[in-house]
């Protein structure tokens, strides 16, 4: 795979390495048929992902629903077996290792250092358990703090999100949304992460909440050093949160490059696609955005070649046939496209 | 047949009565909707902009109770090619399930649900939910009824209607099945279409195709809508006209040019500054910034705050004033209303002139 190499290349100059190195990164559920559960086929989910994210930055990852976002969020964690791929992740007391290769005791020592939070602040609590046994469950189960050391770490958590320790003993249904992302968010933190995949954390919240959630996040990188990985649909938050974004589609990354350079020079057509359509607060007539004509990719029965031909506005012959590398053209710009390097596509546009 | 009135509704009350108390989730709303025009109206979970619409249409749900104010339909009945009067239609003193109001709702009004799955019955075919619509109301028979359901499904843009009209909701994609809803609350060629973030649930892309077919349809039929959303980027992109609700009242209305660039109630201000902004995010390039929040939540549905709703959460706030009195509706310019101690003293100024 020569991608490989390109990604180690010009962005890794600089002496550290990064925090998170995800390779070839594959994820294949089967389908199955019958009686027998006989596997009649696979639907790649995620099928062959490469991107870093560096250490105290944040990393967008955008795309549509289905695109395999989630799955490469919950592959990084192993919080499902990825099919094949490598997850090399810094740790900070056991040094670099590969997440996807790592069995029970272990994943549970990586799993301090790196942590996810979700989107539904409604599911992801259990309604039986007050806040200090959610919060102090990753304590308790890693056995970091017990008893009196433990209340106190879990009080400790609950200010730094912005929650009164006195709420310690109630449960989740005494809160509302945002009160409840934030519960998630202090339990995520309990153990004092590295690196945070936040999935769609804002996705289910009123604006007005959204940005105290997005400040929170934004304070808390800053005082714990933290790195995160934001999947997300939302574009303008993407934006406004991320240094570097990457781009998927039905399953495999299409662009990665630094916000401000995708959003303003995107090289693969989808995402000039995506830009196009992002609806902006800004009621002056725009330019006729692109519209994308049919309908995303089967992940269990993709196209040929490119995956994003049959809906691209710039195809070639090429395009249905082979797959193109995804290949780092400018340095820390990667793109998977054929026609990149002649393409001259535009990125968000009617700038004031 | 431009910009007439299609429907009026004053002092809307609508209320639930629940065991823990009275929740206002409707509390005293003035909206004017004109034929062939969008009006927008935004705000934030539990406003009360679903149960403005919901109450239109004479579905709120139990036990929510329309309790006050006035909701009037003009209808029009094309006698003759030219001739055509008017029908004055109050649809407060319709009994939900008369009758009437049932030849109007989903024939003359129509609606749009956020959920596309959750709109549609899954155990039925596209076409047979559609063609029950139609020869509801209209007195064809079942052969031209499907007719009319795959004319209406290639008019919602969907590849193969006539093959669509036989699959079952669940074999449709989320942006499909949206526009099968939308082919359904069509089909009868209403006059006015609630639409109920329709796009909330669907991608960017699949978004920006169903805000264009809406708008593509609203020409032809020369129909109203109503859209209710929170995205204030949908909402400037669809509306002429913008409503601003905040705890079951209209704070803000005037039109979608005034509400993005001079936004007068201090809600709609915060509202706008706390949503980021792309072209503020490129111009920092790779700066990072906070967003500007609202400080502390929505208060709980029961409560009643003396003065204006908004004063525990506002940063101009005045003691005395906004915690007592409640604010009148002022129109600071034609057409711009604002429901603001702040601009009291502005139209007395512009009245002495």
């Amino acid at each position: 795979m020569t991608e490989q190499t390109n990604i180690h290349s010009a962005s890794q100059m600089q002496a550290q390495p990064p925090l998170l190195e995800v390779k070839a990164l594959k994820k294949y559920f089967p389908i199955q048929r019958g009686f027998f559960k006989r596997v009649v086929g696979h639907v790649k989910a995620v099928d062959g992902v490469d991107f870093y994210v560096n250490e105290g930055e944040t990393l967008g990852l955008v795309g549509e629903s289905g695109c395999g976002k989630t799955t490469t969020g919950r592959c990084i964690l192993k919080a499902i077996a990825p099919s094949s791929g490598e997850v090399w992740f810094q740790d900070p007391q056991i040094g670099r290792i590969n997440v996807a290769e790592l069995e029970h005791e272990q994943l549970i020592q990586v799993r301090r250092n790196m942590r996810m939070i979700f989107q539904d602040p409604y599911a992801s609590l259990n309604p039986r358990m007050t806040l200090l046994e959610i919060v102090g469950a990753p304590l308790r189960a890693m056995n970091i703090a017990q008893g009196k050391e433990l209340e106190d770490r879990v009080a400790e958590m609950l200010r730094r999100v912005g929650l009164r320790p006195e709420y310690m003993r109630r449960y989740p249904h005494a809160f509302s949304g945002g009160q409840r992302q934030r519960i998630g968010l202090a339990r995520a933190l309990a153990p004092n992460p590295k690196f945070l995949v936040c999935d769609e954390p804002v996705s289910a919240l009123d604006v007005s909440v959204q940005a105290q959630i997005l400040n929170l996040l934004q304070e808390l990188q800053e005082e714990m050093g933290l790195t995160y990985l934001f999947v997300a649909h939302d574009l303008s938050v993407v934006a406004h949160i991320s240094e570097r974004v990457a781009v998927m589609y039905v399953g495999k990354m299409v662009e990665m490059a630094t916000t401000h350079e995708l959003f303003m020079a995107p090289k693969h057509p989808y995402t000039e696609a995506l830009m196009s359509a992002i609806p902006r607060p800004d009621p002056t007539p725009r330019e006729k955005r692109i519209l994308l004509t049919g309908e995303v990719a089967n992940p269990a029965n993709p196209p040929s070649g490119c995956y994003f031909h049959p809906r691209c506005r710039y195809v070639k012959d090429i395009c249905k046939t082979e797959e193109p590398a995804f290949e780092e053209i400018s340095p820390g710009h990667f793109v998977k496209c054929h026609r990149a390097a002649e393409l001259n596509l535009s990125g968000v546009r009617n700038l004031a | 047949m431009s910009d007439h009135v299609l429907a009026e509704i004053k002092n809307l009350h609508t209320y639930f009565y629940l065991a823990e108390g009275v929740v206002r989730a409707v509390d005293g709303v003035d909206l004017t909707i004109k034929a062939g025009r969008t009006l927008g109206i935004v705000g934030e979970s539990g406003c009360g902009k679903s149960i403005t619409a919901l109450s239109l249409m004479q579905l709120v749900p139990s036990p929510g109770k329309i309790k006050e104010g006035e909701i009037t339909y003009y209808q029009t009945i094309h006698k003759t090619e030219s001739a055509s009067t008017s029908n004055v239609i109050e649809i407060t003193k319709l009994k939900p399930n008369s009758r009437a109001m049932r030849a109007i709702r989903g024939n003359q009004i129509s609606m749009v649900f956020q959920e596309p799955m959750a709109a549609m019955l899954p155990v039925r075919t596209v076409g047979a939910q559609i063609m029950e619509a139609i020869m509801l109301h209209q007195q064809v028979n079942k052969a031209e009824a499907r007719e009319r359901a795959i004319d209406i499904l290639a008019r919602a843009k969907l590849p193969n209607a006539d093959r669509i009209v036989d699959t079952y909701p669940f074999q449709l994609s989320g942006g499909m099945r949206q526009r099968a809803v939308i082919a359904m609350a069509l089909s009868c060629n209403p006059n006015l279409l609630i639409a109920d973030e329709p796009t909330t649930a669907l991608d960017v892309t699949t978004e920006a195709q169903i805000l264009d077919l809406m708008r593509e349809l609203q020409q032809q039929y020369n129909m109203a809508i109503m859209y209710i959303t929170h995205n204030l980027g949908v909402i400037a992109e669809m509306a002429q006209e913008v409503a601003v609700m905040y705890m079951g009242k209209i704070v803000e209305q005037t039109d979608v040019a005034s509400i993005f660039r001079n936004p007068l109630h201090p809600y709609t201000q915060a509202l706008l500054r706390s949503i980021p902004q792309l072209d503020d995010v490129m111009a920092r390039a790779g700066q990072k910034k906070r967003l500007e929040t609202i400080r502390g939540m929505v208060p709980d549905p029961y409560s009643v705050l003396p003065g204006c709703s908004f004063h525990p959460r506002c940063p101009q706030f005045m003691e005395g004033v906004c915690n007592e009195v409640e604010p009148a509706v002022i129109e600071v310019e034609p057409g711009h209303i604002v429901r603001c101690h702040l601009y009291a003293s502005r139209t007395t100024k512009a009245r002495a002139n």
